[in-house]
């Protein structure tokens, strides 16, 4: 039977898993559809993001995963003509309340993004940019932070002598390093990770994953990725989305050893995608 | 036939050879040869053209002011005359002429496509003779000889002059021989003549200046109360008696310095210097008035270079004379460069927010395209439309306005409501913005999504990301198109003639006297300053190198404010765009 045959638009509901968390959801997303123009790029999702856990979000492009994790800190909406309908709760507040505060929740939630996008300053004024913008200028609670900060990201040892140097002639994955860290200077309770590893070689990635299970228990951490291997390695729950839709969600383990929708079996055994 | 088929030997050996010529064929075309050979020679010759350009420019400029010796050439006819060559070249005897020559030089000259030689020289003397120059053809020289002695003077006045120094009379004694007097002692006392008449030339100038600013001043003054309280009022009674009495004092100085003045100009009188020219026809002027004179044939190379480099700085650092042909430029050099300055103040903030506004804020579409197009339609305005608009907004109607509500007094001579500096700038700013706009907008698209998201995902609000983020990526950029202005607006003349720019500006528009910077002042530019000299002036002959000079300063000035822009712009790169991942 042919897979887009059975998971039309509007065809089929989640399947969800037991998942693994004790700790309550920090957001949770009921019934999300998303829009962009006339195109629906989200259909009906609902799942909530447990605390202190890693979430990971799987599936094969253009399959939606992107533009959920850019709803959880409103980044979409710098598109225009978007339209949703749905709720995200965060924290007990629908995120997208008329008069919720886009900023406030922004520096609640820190993003990294696919492509490593250090800004076009200092390594200091990089990672200090969140306090920055917030306007902290004592310069002892900003080196307090930005040292904290790149120590959690693991990247302290290696720029501590060149803080000053352009953030720009930093390699690859140090520059995503440095992203993790600018991200988690602002002390986030959530962090977002969009495919933070698809630019960076295989030492680099493994860095990140190893920091990404260092900085767990402190954020609440969702991560968009490609690669299988991956989302089983770092994540302990896995969404497995297909054309807009929330297939399958619940604990990693079972996610990939027992499926219980055929799409995510073909998927996560590599059958297509 | 399956025979043949299977026989590799047979189904290769022939049609491979007949692809590869086709090939060879197509590829020509295909690789783009020609194409690169088109661009590369239009490439070429539009280099050769430019480099030609500036090495003419360049070339005449350098050896304007190197000194040339001084010819005698004894014509056929008998003439005697003394002067520089300046060039040669062939000409056609008219008819006349040629039946007046000699029959083996007609057959020379018929031998030749009926050209001759002829050569310019500058002979000066202008208010014994009445011409500067002077064409002779080289069969009409009988000799050009180079003789010891002749010495070339420049004037304050009536240009160079060119002859023999006769005799020297100082201090109101008899005229003595040159010969008797020496080379030395001559030189000394047109040192001290030159000195007293840099003395007189501060006092009228500089001091008895400062009083009559001052006295004027006093005047507004009062003219102001005048006409706040009316002629018959108590505070106008009590005004013009501190007037009376400051007029008195100023002209007590007045009357103090003009002594000065008229002592030194008896003293400058009584030192004169007779000059005779070839012909033996005397000159005799204040020895002041020469500005500087040299034997022609006697120099050595250390002295011509001498002679050089004095010219170089007075052409520099001096004001213009003689209807700018000769003395310095510093006046315009100066105009010029505080006006591209100006310029620049202007034209970054109010291009830059536009583009800001245009890119970042207004939402797009049909009214954002429609400001965008006649942006970049206002580059293709003519620049002289630009100056008629300047002086009938900037200066008649901003300016007058200006005048009426500050400067009543004043009126009717006009303050800020008749061309000056400030109207240029802003004339031109308005002729250069659409540059700025477009590629500060070309900038601003050009910073990546990426890093705007990483600042937005941050918690920054989007001022925040424009300033601290989108605005520094784009500052090369931006740069770049204030660089364009700069060299668009500097090299600019046909708008400046409507709205400040004049032949020949009094005072500077910076200077010492309160309130140091003159916006409202005409001022002179370099760009005018050439096209007065080569096309306005009474003698183009003596303007030519002068155009030449001038040109050359104005490009060497432009080249250096766009070459400091372009290091700020590489090091704001280097800072803002490092190595891309």
């Amino acid at each position: 039977m042919a897979v887009a045959e059975k998971i039309a638009p509007g065809a089929s509901a989640t399947v969800y898993h037991v998942k693994k968390g004790d700790q309550g959801a920090v957001l949770d997303v009921a019934g999300f559809n998303l829009w962009y123009g006339a195109s629906q790029a989200l259909f009906d999702v609902s799942m909530t993001i447990e605390r202190g856990l890693v979430t990971a979000l799987i599936g094969p492009s253009g399959c939606g995963k992107s533009t959920l994790i850019r709803s959880f800190n409103r980044m979409n909406d710098l598109i225009e003509n978007l339209t949703i309908a749905g709720s995200i709760v965060f924290e007990g507040a629908d995120i997208y309340q008329s008069r919720a505060d886009v900023i406030a929740l922004r520096k609640r939630m820190g993003m990294v993004f696919q492509k490593p996008n250090p800004f076009p300053m200092s390594v200091f004024d990089n990672v200090g940019y969140p306090l920055r913008v917030d306007g902290v200028r004592d310069r002892r609670r900003l080196e307090e932070t930005v040292e904290q900060a790149l120590r959690r990201a693991a990247l302290w040892d290696e720029v501590k002598d060149r803080l000053q140097d352009n953030a720009l002639g930093l390699s690859g994955g140090q520059q995503q390093r440095l992203c993790i860290a600018r991200a988690i200077a602002g002390d986030p309770e959530v962090l977002l990770m969009d495919e933070p590893c698809s630019a960076l070689d295989p030492i680099a990635t493994a860095k990140i994953e190893e920091l990404i299970d260092e900085l767990r228990g402190h954020y609440s951490i969702v991560i968009v990725t490609h690669n299988m291997q991956q989302a089983a390695r770092v994540s302990q729950n896995t969404g497995f989305m297909y054309l807009g839709r929330l297939i399958e969600y619940g604990e990693t383990r079972a996610m990939f050893t027992v499926p219980k929708v055929r799409q995510t079996h073909d998927y996560v055994t590599g059958r297509f995608g | 036939m399956t025979v043949e088929l299977t026989n590799p030997n047979a189904a290769d050996a022939v049609p491979r050879t007949a692809r590869s010529k086709r090939r060879t064929a197509t590829d020509f075309a295909a690789e783009g040869e020609p194409f690169v050979w088109a661009l590369g020679g239009a490439l070429a010759i539009g280099i050769l053209m430019i480099v030609g350009f500036l090495f003419l420019v360049v070339w005449n400029g350098i050896v304007t002011f190197f000194p040339k010796p001084i010819a005698v050439v004894t014509a056929v006819n008998g003439d005697v005359f003394a002067g520089e060559p300046v060039r040669s070249e062939p000409f056609r005897p008219t008819v006349e002429a040629l039946a007046a020559l000699a029959p083996p030089l007609r057959a020379q000259i018929a031998a030749a496509d009926g050209l001759a030689s002829r050569t310019l020289y500058r002979v000066g003397n202008y208010d014994l003779y009445g011409e500067d120059f002077r064409w002779i053809a080289d069969h009409d020289a009988r000799r050009v000889e180079y003789p010891a002695g002749l010495v070339l003077v420049e004037r304050l006045e009536w240009g160079p002059f060119i002859g023999r120094v006769k005799a020297v009379a100082t201090g109101g004694g008899a005229a003595r021989p040159a010969a008797e007097l020496g080379a030395a002692a001559i030189d000394a006392a047109h040192a001290q003549a030159r000195a007293r008449w840099g003395r007189i030339h501060r006092i009228e100038r500089g001091d008895i200046g400062a009083v009559n600013h001052a006295l004027d001043k006093e005047r507004l003054k009062l003219r102001k109360v005048e006409l706040a309280a009316g002629i018959d009022s108590a505070d106008y009674r009590t005004a013009a008696g501190r007037f009376a009495e400051r007029e008195a004092a100023l002209k007590q100085d007045y009357d103090r310095l003009a002594a000065e003045a008229a002592a030194l100009r008896a003293a400058d009188a009584k030192d004169t210097i007779t000059f005779a020219d070839i012909g033996d026809k005397e000159k005799t002027i204040a020895l002041s008035a020469v500005v500087r004179m040299y034997a022609a044939n006697d120099l050595g190379l250390a002295a011509k270079l001498g002679v050089y480099l004095s010219r170089w700085w007075e052409f520099l650092a001096d004001e213009p004379r003689e209807a700018n042909t000769e003395g310095g430029v510093f006046p315009a050099i100066f105009g010029t460069f505080v006006m591209t300055l100006l310029l620049v103040i202007v034209v970054t903030p109010f291009g830059v927010i536009t583009a800001l506004y245009l890119r970042e804020y207004a939402k797009q579409g049909r009214l954002v395209s429609i400001a965008r197009i006649s942006v970049n339609n206002l580059a293709g305005v003519p620049s002289i439309v630009y100056g008629v608009f300047g002086l009938g907004f900037f200066a008649y109607i901003v300016g007058g306005t200006i005048d009426q509500w500050f400067y009543a007094e004043r009126l009717p001579s006009p303050t800020f409501g008749s061309g000056g500096l400030l109207w240029s700038s802003l004339t031109l700013a308005l002729l250069t913005v659409p540059v700025v706009i477009v590629a500060t907008e070309e900038a601003l698209a050009a910073v990546p999504r990426s890093m705007r998201e990483g600042s937005l995902a941050c918690g920054a609000s989007k001022w925040q990301t424009i300033r601290y983020v989108v605005l520094p990526r784009a500052m090369p950029g931006i740069m770049t198109g204030i660089i364009l202005a700069m060299a668009r607006g500097a090299g600019e003349v046909a708008p400046l003639m409507l709205v400040g720019v004049v032949k020949l500006a009094p005072e500077l528009p910076i200077d010492g006297i309160f309130p140091y910077i003159h916006l409202e002042r005409s001022f002179m530019h370099l760009g005018f300053h050439i096209y007065d000299v080569g096309f306005q002036s009474r003698n183009s002959e003596a303007g030519k190198p002068m155009v030449f000079v001038t040109t050359m300063l104005l490009i060497a000035l432009i080249a250096v404010m766009n070459a400091s822009a372009i290091v700020v712009r590489n090091r704001l790169k280097r800072r803002f765009m490092g190595s891309q991942f």
